[in-house]
C-alpha cells in the first residue's frame, strides 16, 4: 500500500537531489536539470496532497508549475546557447562579471 | 473701535514685511517712507483708541484661539485699557519719530532697508507685549522685542564688538527670562489660566507664599529686560548699536517693559508688599549705582545709557512702593526726554564722525546750536527742574518714597537726583561749551539735516510740557491701577519739592561753574573712587572671571571629554561596526552564480527553520 508518506518522502528525496545538484554542479546545463528536478519534486508533493485531501487546487497548481518550468527552460536554453556562442563555454565560473 | 486696534497693531508688521522685500537690494528710500507712514498710522490709531478709552471704553478682542491643548487654552486676545493705551501711544509716538529721524541718520548706511525692517518688527513685537490680554502673549512679545534688540545691537555685524554686545544682551535676557518663564508656569499651575482677568480675579484666594514666589520670579524677568542689577551690564554694551536704536529700544520702550510688567501685574504685586519692598530697594540701589558710573564715563552714549539705568531704578521704586500710576507717568516722560537725549547724541556723533569721547568735543554750541538747545531741554527735564517733565514725575517718586516711610530709599533717590544733575550738565558743558578741542583733532562738525531737527521738535515740546498732564494722567490711569494715597501734609510735600529742586539747581549751577572754568584737574583720575567708577565697579571684570572663565572651562571640558570621548565615540563606533560588517560581507557578492545559489539555499533553510520552530505567541 502506497500512502501519502511515501509520496512525500519521494518528493523530499527528489528535492534534496535537486538542491545538491544546484549547489555542486558547475555546468549550466546541469543546473537547469537540477532546477527541473526541484520543480517536479514540488509537483509530486502538490499532487499527492491534493489527492489526499480531495482538493483539486493542488493539481491545478502543479499544472501552472509545469507550464512555468517549460517556459523557463525555453528562455534559459536560449540564453545558454547565446552565451555558448560568445564565450565557448557553459561553465558557471566563467559568468563573473558582477563581482562586488 | 476694533478696527483701530487691528490697524494700530498690524500696521508696523505690514511695514516690516514690506521693507523685508528690499533687504537684499540697494538703499531704497521707499522702505523708510512706507514704514514711517505705517508707524504714524499706528500712532494715530493709538491716539483714537486713547480717546475711546478716555471716554470709558475698554476694548477687548479675542482674535482667535491660539493654543488649545488639553486644559490649556490660550486665545490670541488683545486688550486696550487705561494702562496699555498709554504704552501704545508712547511706543508708537517715539518709534515714529525715531523712524523718521533714522532716514537722516542712516542715510549713507548700506543696511538702510534692513534697518527699517527691524525697527518696524520691533514696534510690532512691543505692541504685542503691551496689548496682549494674557501672559503668554506678553511673553511672546517679550521675546520678540528681545530678538529685535539683538538684531539691532548687532546691526553692524562686521564689528566684533557689536556682535559681542548683541550676544551679551540676548544671553543675559535669556537667563532672566528663565525666571519669568518659571513664574508663568507657576501662574498656570495655580490659576489654570494665563488671562489677566482670570488670574487677577483669583489672586486674592491663593496662598501668599505662592504669590510671593510668582512675584519674585516675574520680577527676575523684569530685571533682565530692564537691565537692573545684576543684569545691568548688557545695556551699556548695547550702545554698540546705531543711535536711533538706543533711543527707541534701550531708552524709551523695550527696557521699560519690565516696569510695564510690574504695573500690569499690579493686582498681584499689591498683595505682596514684601516683594514690592525688594523691588523698591533694588530700584533705589540701581538709581544711585548707575548714576555713579555715569559721573566719570567719557563715552557720550554710555553716560546716557547709565542715566537710563538709573531712571529705570526710579520707576521700579515707584512700582515697588505701589505707586503704579507714578511709575507709568515717569515711564512716559522718561521716554520723551531720554529718546530726545539719545537722538541729540546721534546728531553729535554724525557731526563728529562717530567719535564718542566727550573729552574730544567741547564748544560745539556754535556748530550745532539747535541740537544743543534740544539736548539742554532734555537734560533739564532729566534733572527734574521746574517746569520740565522730569520735575513732576521724579518729584512724585521721591514723595512716594518719603511717604512710605522708607527714608533710606528717599535718601538714595535724593542723592541720585543730585548725581543726575551733575552728569547731565557735565555732558552738556563738556560737549557744547569750553575749549574747542575738536578743532585741534581736525573734525569739522556741522548741524544735521533740517527735517531731522524738525522731527525732534515734538519730543522737545513734550519734554517741556508733559509734566502738566499730571492730574489728567492720574485720573486716567487710576481708574484701573488703584489710587496711591499720599498721607503727608501739604506743607511737607511742598517742603520736599523745594528741597529737591533747590538741591538739583545747586548741583547744576555748581557743575556749570566748575566746568565753565575748565573742569576738574587731572589728579582726580588717580583717585581710587574714580578708578572704581571708571571701571564700572569692576563688575564686568568680575563677571568675566567668575562666570565667563569657569563657564569656558566647563564648556571646554564638556567638549573635549564628554562630547568627543563619549558621544562622538559612540556614534563613530556604530558607524565603524557597520563599515566592518560591510567589509566582511562584501565577499558574498563574488558574482559567481554558484555562490549566490548557495546563499539562496542558506536563506531558504533559515526561513524554513523560522517557519517551523518560531511560533509567535507560544
Amino acid at each position: 500500500m502506497i500512502t501519502l508518506t511515501h509520496y512525500l518522502v519521494l518528493s523530499g528525496i527528489l528535492f534534496s537531489i535537486g538542491i545538491v545538484g544546484v549547489l555542486r554542479r558547475k555546468n549550466l546545463l546541469m543546473l537547469f536539470f537540477s532546477t527541473e528536478i526541484l520543480l517536479n519534486a514540488v509537483n509530486i508533493g502538490f499532487a499527492a496532497v491534493s489527492k489526499y485531501y480531495g482538493d483539486l487546487s493542488g493539481q491545478i497548481f502543479s499544472f501552472f508549475i509545469i507550464a512555468i518550468a517549460a517556459s523557463e527552460v525555453a528562455v534559459g536554453l536560449g540564453l545558454l546557447v547565446l552565451w555558448y556562442k560568445r564565450s565557448g563555454t557553459i561553465d558557471l565560473d566563467s559568468l563573473q562579471m558582477m563581482k562586488g | 473701535m476694533e478696527k483701530y486696534l487691528f490697524v494700530a497693531l498690524f500696521a508696523p508688521l505690514v511695514g516690516s514685511l514690506f521693507s523685508l522685500l528690499f533687504t537684499a537690494q540697494k538703499k531704497n528710500v521707499i522702505t523708510a517712507l512706507v514704514t514711517s507712514a505705517l508707524l504714524l498710522l499706528s500712532f494715530v490709531s493709538s491716539l483714537s483708541l486713547m480717546y475711546a478709552v478716555f471716554n470709558g471704553m475698554i476694548i477687548h478682542v479675542k482674535m482667535m484661539d491660539w493654543i488649545s491643548a488639553g486644559n490649556l487654552n490660550v486665545p490670541f486676545g488683545f486688550m486696550v485699557d487705561n494702562v496699555s493705551v498709554v504704552m501704545m501711544v508712547t511706543v508708537t509716538l517715539v518709534s515714529s519719530i525715531v523712524n523718521i529721524y533714522s532716514m537722516g541718520y542712516m542715510m549713507h548706511d548700506k543696511g538702510y532697508n534692513r534697518f527699517f525692517t527691524y525697527i518696524s518688527a520691533f514696534v510690532f513685537s512691543m505692541l504685542i507685549l503691551v496689548m496682549s490680554d494674557n501672559f503668554v502673549g506678553l511673553f511672546i512679545g517679550w521675546e520678540g522685542v528681545g530678538l529685535c534688540s539683538y538684531l539691532l545691537i548687532g546691526f553692524w555685524y562686521e564689528k566684533d564688538t557689536a556682535t559681542w554686545a548683541g550676544n551679551e544682551a540676548f544671553i543675559m535676557n535669556r537667563v532672566a527670562d528663565l525666571g519669568m518663564l518659571l513664574g508663568l508656569f507657576l501662574i498656570y499651575w495655580q490659576f489654570g489660566s494665563f488671562e489677566y482677568d482670570v488670574v487677577f480675579a483669583q489672586v486674592g484666594g491663593i496662598n501668599p507664599a505662592v504669590v510671593t514666589t510668582i512675584g519674585l520670579l516675574l520680577f527676575i524677568g523684569a530685571m533682565g529686560k530692564s537691565a537692573q542689577f545684576p543684569f545691568h551690564t548688557w545695556l551699556a554694551d548695547a550702545m554698540e548699536g546705531p543711535t536711533p536704536v538706543s533711543a527707541l529700544i534701550h531708552a524709551a520702550t523695550m527696557v521699560t517693559a519690565g516696569v510695564y510688567l510690574i504695573i500690569r501685574a499690579s493686582a498681584l504685586f499689591s498683595l505682596v508688599p514684601e516683594v514690592g519692598h525688594i523691588i523698591a530697594a533694588l530700584g533705589a540701589f540701581v538709581a544711585v549705582f548707575a548714576a555713579s558710573m555715569a559721573l566719570v564715563n567719557r563715552d557720550l552714549k554710555k553716560i546716557i545709557a547709565y542715566s537710563t539705568l538709573s531712571q529705570l531704578g526710579y520707576m521700579f521704586v515707584a512700582a515697588g512702593l505701589g505707586a503704579y500710576w507714578i511709575a507709568l507717568f515717569h515711564l512716559m516722560t522718561h521716554a520723551f526726554f531720554k529718546s530726545l537725549l539719545f537722538l541729540g547724541a546721534g546728531n553729535i556723533m554724525h557731526a563728529m564722525d562717530d567719535e564718542l569721547d566727550i573729552k574730544k568735543m567741547g564748544g560745539l554750541f556754535n556748530a550745532m546750536p539747535y541740537t544743543a538747545i534740544l539736548m539742554a531741554v532734555a537734560s533739564v527735564a532729566l534733572c527734574g527742574i521746574y517746569p520740565f517733565a522730569g520735575y513732576f514725575s521724579k518729584d512724585l517718586i521721591l514723595a512716594a518714597a518719603f511717604n512710605g516711610g522708607n527714608y533710606y530709599i528717599w535718601i538714595a533717590l535724593f542723592i541720585g537726583a543730585g548725581m543726575t544733575a551733575f552728569y547731565s550738565f557735565r555732558l552738556i558743558m563738556m560737549v557744547f561749551f569750553g575749549d574747542k578741542v575738536y578743532k585741534k583733532l581736525g573734525f569739522h562738525p556741522h548741524e544735521t539735516y533740517p527735517f531731522v531737527l524738525w522731527t525732534l521738535l515734538p519730543l522737545g515740546v513734550l519734554s517741556t510740557i508733559a509734566g502738566f498732564f499730571e492730574h489728567p494722567f492720574e485720573e486716567f490711569t487710576t481708574k484701573l491701577l488703584g489710587k496711591y494715597d499720599f498721607g503727608m501734609s501739604h506743607a511737607t510735600e511742598v517742603g520736599l519739592q523745594f528741597l529737591t529742586l533747590a538741591f538739583v539747581i545747586l548741583v547744576v549751577l555748581g557743575t556749570i561753574y566748575k566746568y565753565g572754568r575748565g573742569g576738574f584737574s587731572k589728579q582726580i583720575e588717580t583717585m581710587p573712587l574714580y578708578i572704581l567708577l571708571k571701571n564700572q565697579y569692576f563688575i564686568p571684570k568680575i563677571y568675566e572671571v567668575m562666570i565667563f572663565k569657569p563657564y569656558y572651562v566647563l564648556s571646554r571640558f564638556a567638549w573635549k571629554q564628554i562630547d568627543v570621548r563619549i558621544i562622538d565615540f559612540t556614534v563613530d563606533l556604530i558607524a565603524k561596526i557597520l563599515y566592518l560588517l560591510g567589509q566582511r560581507s562584501r565577499k558574498m557578492q563574488s558574482g559567481n552564480l554558484s555562490d549566490m545559489l548557495r546563499w539562496m539555499v542558506v536563506g531558504i533553510v533559515v526561513l524554513l527553520a523560522l517557519a517551523i520552530f518560531y511560533r509567535p505567541g507560544m
